[in-house]
């Protein structure tokens, strides 16, 4: 008798959720973006139409992830799913089967024409791919037009809000592209070579004429020999390269051991695989793009 | 050849930084190992590390990523978990290793709860421990202090905490100073444990702190001994696996603690004292 009105009440509460989420859901289409970037292109794309979960939130580090039960619930819930792609989250195809997600899946770098980069783990090189894509605005536009593309799919009744938000957010996007352009086309040549402690910059380089050089591999798990440290010294020194960049997600400490022993000077923060929080230099996509191109111009410009 | 040991430590001074982090800590924290040992609390060193994660992470709420307020939540933690360890051991029916299973594994869970609360996903761990070629000038002057601490902490209660481990029941009747020596000992462990985890990482504290100390237990007699042997061991192997390392192209703190494993097998192997190849060449049997 006892557990009467206990069980009373929990069949009253999980009523009233399920009407309550139900609700929700017939307004708005529920979309769940896998890391804070992405996160932030799907929002201005869907606009008030889309409702957007990040799963690796802000300064967190999408390599090494782990989801929580609470991910798996906002993912089982959601009509659709925006990831990298590119072998970016190793931890999504487990999440979406534990989570029982049976929405769409949308890979927002569907097109980009992939970087390979080679990382020497114990002594052998090995080639992979980079998933970094979206340090390229001209890939941006890419994954916008794939986001506006899947959300049409899913939500046809949205399909002019959908495109008007992605045409506008396009325009902005194809702005910021000439901005970087013309800002680090002012530098000269030979202070063309930074340090960055996370090897993100593989497509930023290639798009904006920038050598990057990392110090660690592609992922931010593995840990520097003391010959990897001798060498990147060695070369600093040798090609005079003037500064070295921390990143918001990694431990800076090697770096600024490797800056006091060479001339290069530290150049602040770049943020590329995080956002900042709402109050920080970077909280949107286009923000991350003019904070880091200020710390490189106001580093690399003699 | 000397060129090639030397050369590396004269062109990188992040090479002497290590070297000099390195053979602070091999001074100071292979004694505590010796004595860790003598009292079968070899597996303390591995249980702290997990037992500094929530007060870390408290540190971490409230300083943000700031690692002197990070090492101090850490040293709190720690000395909060070995003093209630010891404290239970000495009052109730229970061993102190049983004691310091239970409070560890609370400390642990507490920490794991306090930094998925907080839900972000910066690794707390890899930014409180440190790594041994980034060493900056603050995290050498913490080792190196806590080393000069330890060593003369260690002078004053050498007599005492000897007796503790071979007699205690004869030190507690002897003398007041059983209880005083035992904690003492206990916070040099924790003090020697969160410097060496801020400032090289936690493979490199709690490897260098026992493996040496293992290893000098098939060559030296008595206690003195076994630390000046387990001194030496933790040099000979931080230089070599800092070689090792710069040569061969292979992460640093592993090297060195594989160096220490190669002479703790070298030493099962042909140690004077007890060594798998002494035992089995027949000897002369004492005659009266």
């Amino acid at each position: 008798m006892n557990k009467r009105p206990f069980l009373r009440a929990g069949l009253a509460l999980a009523l009233f959720l399920g009407l309550a989420s139900g609700a929700e859901a017939a307004d708005k289409l529920k979309a769940v973006a896998s890391f804070s970037i992405l996160g932030d292109m799907v929002k201005q794309v869907g606009g008030d139409r889309v409702d957007v979960v990040t799963l690796v939130g802000p300064d967190g580090d999408a390599h090494v992830y782990e989801p929580t039960p609470a991910d798996a619930k906002n993912l089982a819930s959601s009509q659709l799913l925006f990831v990298n792609g590119l072998a970016f989250e190793g931890w999504m195809d487990r999440l979406e089967k534990s989570s029982g997600f049976n929405g769409k899946t949308i890979v927002a770098s569907t097109g980009v024409k992939p970087r390979t980069m080679v990382e020497e783990e114990g002594g052998t090189p090995e080639t992979i791919t980079d998933p970094h894509a979206w340090q390229d605005l001209g890939n941006g536009k890419l994954y916008v037009i794939n986001i506006r593309d899947g959300l049409i799919a899913a939500d046809p009744d949205g399909k002019a809000v959908y495109e008007g938000n992605a045409s506008k957010y396009l325009g902005e996007v194809m702005q910021e592209d000439d901005a970087v352009k013309g800002a680090l086309a002012k530098l000269s040549k030979d202070r063309r070579k930074i340090i960055t402690s996370h090897d993100a910059f593989g497509y930023f380089g290639a798009a904006y004429g920038l050598e990057v050089i990392a110090p660690e591999g592609v992922s931010t798990e593995s840990e520097a020999s003391a010959q990897d440290v001798a060498k990147i010294i060695r070369q600093i020194k040798a090609e005079h390269i003037p500064a070295v960049f921390m990143e918001n997600i990694t431990d800076h400490r090697l770096l600024d051991q490797i800056a006091r022993e060479t001339d290069a000077k530290i150049g602040g923060e770049l943020y590329t695989d995080a956002l900042s929080g709402p109050d920080g230099p970077a909280p949107t996509y286009l923000d991350m793009f003019r904070h880091n191109v200020g710390a490189l111009t106001e580093a690399l410009s003699s | 050849m000397i060129d090639a040991v030397t050369q590396p430590f004269i062109e990188f001074a992040f090479m002497r930084r290590a070297l000099v982090g390195c053979l602070a800590l091999s001074l100071g924290a292979p004694p505590i190992g010796v004595f860790l040992i003598l009292r079968r609390m070899s597996l303390m060193g591995d249980a702290m590390s997990h037992a500094i994660l929530p007060g870390a992470a408290i540190g971490f709420l409230v300083a943000g990523l700031s690692l002197p307020a990070m090492s101090l939540g850490g040293f709190v933690a720690g000395f909060a978990v070995a003093l209630a360890s010891g404290l239970v051991a000495r009052a109730t029916i229970l061993r102190e290793d049983a004691s310091l299973a239970a409070f560890y594994l609370v400390s642990l869970a507490l920490g794991v709860l306090i930094v998925s609360v907080r839900g972000s996903n910066i690794d707390l761990l890899h930014v409180l421990f440190g790594s041994v070629l980034a060493l900056d000038d603050a995290a050498v002057m913490l080792v190196a202090g806590i080393t000069t601490v330890t060593l003369m902490v260690l002078a004053a209660i050498y007599r005492p905490l000897v007796l503790e481990c071979f007699d205690p029941q004869f030190l507690r009747s002897a003398s007041s100073l059983s209880s005083p020596t035992h904690f003492t000992f206990l916070v040099l462990v924790v003090l020697n444990l969160v410097a060496g985890f801020q400032a090289l990482g936690t493979l490199m504290a709690v490897g260098i702190m026992l493996l040496p100390a293992v290893a000098a237990r098939f060559w030296a007699e008595d206690v003195s001994g076994m630390i000046l042997v387990a001194v030496l061991i933790a040099f000979l192997s931080s230089m070599t696996g800092l070689l090792v390392s710069y040569y061969a192209n292979l992460p640093t703190g592993p090297a060195i603690i594989l160096t220490c494993g190669v002479v703790y097998l070298l030493s099962i192997l042909v140690g004077a004292r007890g060594g798998l190849i002494y035992r089995l060449v027949p000897r002369k049997h004492l005659e009266a």
